[in-house]
């Protein structure tokens, strides 16, 4: 589906790859995603909504942060290697400054009383934003039995029987397609 | 800086096993660190982590703090290089063929199959991340208030944080 691709209009250039994805960097607080959605499909118009889920899902499908395959992927189809690279770079520069920044202060300042206090009320916020975003992410799944007992075994093979990643995903993700493949026949 | 290696290595295989995005490999990121590598406490890796959320960009910049907490500024480029490189190169090789496959059946099925097995792991990294940062169990209430309150309303995350950042730090926790 190139052809699909920005019919009308000239592919964005590097500077803009670099712009746009910049954008994205730095107002992405909480998860990039909707921001991404937001520059990519509303304000510059480089894909259709369409075409980005479609892209979406690929950049889920592959391993590595979505967002990061998505910004590489999106740069290589419009304006191949040089593209690919200066979306990469326009997505991580700021924020990667910031966080080092923020790295630096806290590991300055975290010795002084309160600032401890501060960091661990902010850590256990975090893991409520984490919980909540999972329970999104599950939510559809929980009319499949097959899906629920599924996620519920690789949850298990974690926190329970605490098994490497690697072996868990090398058991489980074939076993995930095989019951797929079937209930598709 | 004999940990450079070590990262370099550690951040490219949670690269390329890390289906379904940055969150699913946590918990073994969390495990490498904590446990087998004991660069960290689990406590400070979630403030860390809570670190990376709370800054803007990709949440997986978690990778440059841990990075620069264990090598300094070289450790957080190489962390996050080795975290981004592989599966960055792999995007670039597949995305073009990905299109010509869009609606074939065993795209379908893969997807289909992996996203259970995801959806457990993202819910395994949040459990993980809970343990380590539910001190005690002021700090557990604080973490399933936020998470009701950002499953149920549309408050914005980073208010969210902000709070519970105010809330360690007026000392009622």
């Amino acid at each position: 589906m190139q052809a699909a691709l920005r019919p009308s209009a000239d592919p964005p250039t590097i500077g803009a790859l670099f712009a746009g994805f910049f954008s994205i960097g730095i107002c992405g607080f909480g998860g990039v995603l909707p921001w991404a959605r937001r520059m990519i499909v509303e304000q510059r118009a480089w894909l259709t909504a369409a075409e980005f889920t479609d892209l979406l899902a690929l950049c889920q499908f592959l391993p590595g942060p979505n967002i990061i395959n998505l910004s590489v992927a999106l740069g290589s189809r419009f304006r191949g290697p040089r593209g690919a690279l200066a979306a990469f770079f326009g997505l991580l520069s700021a924020p990667m400054a910031i966080i080092l920044l923020l790295g630096v202060i806290y590991e300055r300042y975290s010795g002084l009383p309160g600032v401890r206090p501060m960091f661990a009320g902010l850590a256990a916020a975090a893991s409520g934003l984490v919980l909540s975003t999972a329970l999104k992410i599950a939510a559809p799944l929980r009319h499949n039995l097959r899906d629920v007992l599924l996620a519920l075994a690789s949850w298990a093979a974690i926190v329970l029987l605490h098994v490497p990643l690697v072996l868990a995903m090398l058991v489980l993700a074939p076993l995930g397609i095989l019951l797929a493949a079937r209930s598709h026949r | 800086m004999s940990e450079l290696p070590a990262l370099a290595w550690l951040y490219a295989q949670l690269s390329l096993v890390a289906v379904g995005g940055g969150n699913t490999v946590l918990p073994e990121m969390q495990r490498q660190i904590v446990n087998v590598h004991g660069w960290m406490t689990g406590q400070e890796f979630a403030a860390l982590y809570a670190l990376a959320q709370a800054a803007p960009g990709p949440n997986m910049l978690v990778s440059a703090l841990v990075g620069w907490r264990v090598a300094g500024l070289p450790g957080a480029l190489i962390a996050t290089g080795s975290f981004c490189a592989p599966s960055s190169l792999l995007s670039y090789v597949v995305s073009g063929a990905w299109f010509r496959f869009r609606d074939a059946r065993w795209r379908r099925v893969v997807q289909a199959g992996l996203t259970p097995v995801t959806v457990g792991l993202v819910m395994a990294g949040a459990t993980m991340l809970t343990e380590a940062t539910s001190v005690d169990w002021r700090f557990a209430a604080l973490t399933l208030a936020v998470t009701l309150v950002l499953t149920l309303t549309r408050l914005s995350p980073l208010v969210v944080l902000a709070a519970g950042a105010a809330l360690g730090a007026s000392g009622l926790l």
